[in-house]
């Protein structure tokens, strides 16, 4: 059988041939003087009997052929699809509606649509269904396209049947992609795992030891179970090949953990590292921390909805670029608002503003719920982030999760050199280590303060677009990420960028290697409660600052 | 007067005891006959549903009060106080599960329904006991008791103090939300517990049952008033201001800071714990909810509001913050959020000392300005 996905295929390149056809239909007449056409017509027409003897040969003939429209012909067949009209011509006919959209079974271009009475639909029986799966199977094999191979070669994978084994053989040695031989190779020594010939066996299963698919491993081990083979040799050599295929299996069961866990952890350095800037450096619990990643997300939306309705379509996938900027002026001047509207005030009153700030993003979630409603918000992938990639054995990470962690690790590249290199960076660094000094060398204390605080809401805000491509947008959004980013900043260390990174993929890391063992929320708690232990033993975190600038 | 009576009595000033007196009064007395005994039709009675409300806001002022005693006193803002609130009201939940017996919807002798529902075949070990009123009560204070007994140990052995303490006790009760959200920790899950029908064998959709509890929670409120007054005015309280103040130099004076916080913590989640176990049987649910990180935020405002560090004002902030939340959302619900929000910035930013802090300043400037009235009058 082949599976939904070739049938698609074949569906697409129909569509591509009906537009085709549809300007040509009036314009030229059909010319049916090709040998290989006329053949196929005569062939064909056969199918046009009551018998099914003869419509069992007529299938044969028509996969001799070669033609590449006998592959979809026969599967419309297969699925009743085959009509003959009442001209006596052979049709493909599709039911929409009361009426049959019709093309021609050998040009495969459309023609006017018919109703019910005109068609006469050409029987099938289960054995018929079979010989055209076997015939479909071997045109598959032999397609052009390498696509269409690789199906038929899984398919024998799945459901092997040895009467074929010449068949592919023949296509191995004719084959001259190597990805597609690679295949066929594996669907041959499935067969061959029950050859006669003690040597194919063996090399069959050598050939096997190098796949890592779990069915064939299930293969290999129900043959051993079932004392199909009694050569003791070969036995050794099949345990073999289980254990290869199951050290490869767990290896990549670890690397997907890994890559997943990774992919967690930016999310969660994208959230965190604005609060390493205001909480890390400046001391400042922002509980509104998770609001400035909501109005960055939001940000995001508002640029995808004014690019919907002014800019062409064709420049769409660009909103992402245009939102970066926005979501962070966006997010950077509501943090200067909060730090001189409120935050200023108290200072060396940790406990205080940490109330006062909560206060400030309830009031936060409940404007953004009055302006845009709680519902969730689609902020669409752009056409070059969507998709996804398949690393190896089955591993596959979306294109966009693959994107997240590289724009995290830009993220805190360009976050580590604003503040190691340029002035601004070092008037940081000195209101930190000691503000009156600083002050006495002409820095002005407030202004770095509003602005330092507007760096970290900032970033916050294109970390909540950066999410806005992965999650929903809702009112809610910051909350999800405040519990979470505050544990990373305590547990990489108060005040160390290079703590929140590790910090971060870290926990991500750690809560993906949980989550088979013991299910995600499990997990979560299990990670959270490791957290507060972990503080108890080193309440600095894990990369303490030293000194006089860890001073409290 | 013996000692302990004496001490008692030192407990508030002559005009305190006066103020506590007449709120007890009114609380216990006078609300209560005016729901039962005055005639519904009159202006003056009390709807049940008010005196069930005001039962709830009692409770809630008591976990105030709870908060106050290590906020305000000790200097530790705990972020968790839901988690103890949460937990007592869960003990006293499978008492009042377990009272439903056979009036199930499944109608299964022993099993909860949502245990039914799982499929479960028997009752979970921890369930064991809570069929005994006794049992569950005790339950209600040692378990919180126990989890910040454990919880303050380890913070307070490593002295996390400040908003390292607060940020952990936030993810204390966000996992605890979490946990208690999963089916598979055998407490309802999402829906809770619920469905209670009666408690002692009092059917709890009684109005005399309710007026019953509401009087309970005002003599518990008076109670647990008394001992955090007892307990601020005894040697530890002064203690625990000195930590609060400065701990360091408590240390080395030779006091155990860490035995002075960890005492006042566990009896601080003991009466969260008992509020929460008076409370679910007037709201008549009790679900993961409670153990959002953001109510036990709340609570902070309560005692912020009405003013740390005095104890009746965090009792009084509690009531007052939450009938003007039901009050307004019942107005306009979108408008709360903006109003509790504001609260939380402008509480902190202008009246650092809630209420309480703004009648004592305006007693003393009117007690100033008499003293110099009198001064003038004497010149003249």
């Amino acid at each position: 059988m082949i599976d939904r996905k070739s049938r698609d295929l074949s569906g697409n390149r129909t569509l591509g041939a009906a537009a085709l056809g549809a300007a040509l239909l009036f314009a030229t007449a059909p010319v049916a003087s090709e040998p290989s056409e006329a053949d196929f017509h005569a062939a064909l027409q056969a199918l046009d009997t009551q018998k099914f003897q003869q419509k069992a040969q007529a299938i044969e003939h028509l996969g001799a052929l070669d033609n590449p429209r006998i592959l979809e012909v026969l599967e419309s067949l297969a699925k009743g699809r085959l009509y003959v009209r009442k001209d006596g011509r052979i049709v493909i006919a599709e039911r929409s509606g009361k009426k049959y959209l019709i093309q021609d079974a050998i040009s495969g271009r459309p023609e006017p649509e018919a109703g019910k009475k005109e068609l006469k639909k050409i029987k099938v029986n289960n054995r018929l269904r079979r010989l055209i799966r076997g015939v479909t199977g071997r045109l598959a094999l032999f397609s052009d396209d390498p696509d269409r191979r690789v199906k038929a070669a899984d398919n024998l994978i799945k459901n092997p049947n040895p009467q074929v084994l010449p068949l592919f053989r023949q296509a191995r040695d004719r084959e001259t992609d190597d990805a597609v031989r690679a295949k066929l190779e594996v669907g041959i020594a499935v067969l061959e795992l029950e050859a006669d010939d003690p040597a194919l066996r063996l090399a069959a299963t050598t050939t096997l030891a190098e796949t890592s698919d779990p069915d064939i491993r299930s293969l290999l081990e129900h043959r051993l179970q079932t004392d199909a083979e009694p050569n003791l040799e070969i036995r050794d050599a099949l345990h073999g090949a289980i254990e290869t295929i199951d050290r490869k299996l767990w290896l990549f069961g670890i690397a997907e953990n890994l890559l997943f866990g990774i992919s967690l952890g930016s999310v969660l350095l994208l959230a965190a590292i604005g609060l390493a800037i205001t909480f890390g450096v400046m001391g400042v619990i922002n509980m509104a921390h998770g609001e400035m990643i909501m109005l960055g997300a939001y940000s995001a939306f508002m640029v995808q909805e004014i690019f919907r309705s002014v800019v062409p379509p064709e420049l769409f996938g660009f909103y992402l670029l245009a939102a970066l900027p926005v979501a962070f002026l966006m997010s950077a001047s509501m943090g200067v608002l909060i730090e001189r509207g409120v935050i200023r005030f108290l200072y060396g009153r940790p406990l205080e503003t940490l109330l006062a700030t909560w206060g400030i993003s309830l009031i936060l979630q409940q404007l953004v719920r009055s302006i845009f409603g709680a519902n969730n918000r689609e902020v669409a992938n752009p056409e070059w982030i969507s998709g996804a990639i398949e690393i190896a054995g089955g591993v596959t990470v979306t294109l966009n999760r693959l994107c997240i962690i590289l724009f995290s690790l830009a993220v805190v590249a360009a976050l580590a050199a604003f503040i190691r290199y340029s002035r601004f960076g070092l008037n940081m660094r000195a209101v930190t280590q000691n503000r009156s000094m600083a002050a006495s060398m002409g820095i002005r204390t407030g202004q770095v303060d509003a602005l330092t605080f507007a760096l970290g809401s900032g970033i916050a805000g294109v970390a909540g677009m950066a999410l806005s491509q992965i999650s929903n947008v809702s009112p809610n959004l910051g909350q999800n990420f405040i519990v979470d980013s505050f544990m990373v900043v305590v547990f990489g260390g108060v005040g160390s960028l290079w703590g929140t990174i590790v910090g971060a993929f870290s926990l991500g890391i750690v809560n993906k290697f949980l989550e088979p063992v013991s299910g995600a929320i499990l997990g979560k708690i299990v990670v959270l409660v490791f957290i507060i232990l972990f503080i108890q033993m080193r309440p600095r975190g894990l990369f303490a600052l030293k000194g006089r600038a860890a001073g409290d | 007067m013996g000692p302990l009576s004496s001490r008692l009595f030192a407990l508030e000033s002559r005009r305190g005891w006066t103020v506590f007196m007449g709120l007890a009064a009114v609380l216990m007395a006078v609300v209560p006959v005016l729901n039962l005994a005055v005639p519904e039709d009159t202006w003056l009675h009390v709807p049940t549903f008010w005196v069930t409300t005001l039962g709830k806001f009692l409770c809630f002022a008591m976990l105030a009060l709870a908060l106050d005693l290590i906020w305000g006193y000790a200097g530790i803002l705990s972020l968790g106080h839901g988690a103890f609130f949460g937990l007592g009201g869960y003990a006293m939940g499978m008492y009042l599960m377990r009272q439903i017996g056979e009036r199930g919807v499944y109608g299964h002798p022993e099993l909860p329904d949502f245990m039914v529902f799982l499929n479960w075949k028997e009752l979970p070990w921890y369930w064991y006991g809570f069929d005994s009123f006794a049992f569950a009560v005790l339950m209600a204070m040692l378990v919180p008791g126990a989890l910040a007994f454990v919880f303050g140990w380890l913070a307070f052995r490593s002295r996390i103090t400040g908003v390292y303490f607060s940020i952990i006790s936030q993810a204390m009760v966000f996992a605890m939300m979490l946990a208690f959200f999963r089916n598979e920790m055998g407490f309802g899950g999402n829906n809770g517990l619920t469905d209670f029908k009666d408690l002692l064998g009092f059917d709890l959709s009684a109005s005399t049952t309710k007026v019953g509890l509401y009087v309970i929670s005002a003599l518990m409120l008076g109670l647990v008033y008394l001992l955090c007054r007892y307990v601020v005015t005894s040697k530890l309280g002064r203690v625990l201001i000195a930590v609060r103040d400065a701990e360091s130099r408590v240390r080395f004076l030779g006091y155990s800071v860490t035995r002075a916080k960890l005492f006042v913590f566990t009896l601080s989640a003991v009466l969260a714990g008992i509020a929460g176990a008076l409370y679910v049987p007037q709201v008549g649910i009790i679900n993961p909810g409670e153990f959002t990180p953001a109510k036990s935020i709340e609570v902070a405002i309560w005692v912020a509001v009405g003013g740390r560090g005095t104890l009746f004002g965090a009792a009084a902030g509690a009531v007052a913050v939450n009938g003007a939340k039901s009050l307004l959302t019942g107005i306009a619900p979108e408008i709360w959020l903006f109003f509790l929000g504001a609260l939380f910035i402008l509480v902190t930013l202008l009246m650092p000392r809630g209420l309480v802090g703004v009648v004592r300043q305006w007693r003393e400037r009117r007690a100033i300005s008499k003293a110099s009235h009198s001064d003038s009058h004497v010149s003249a």
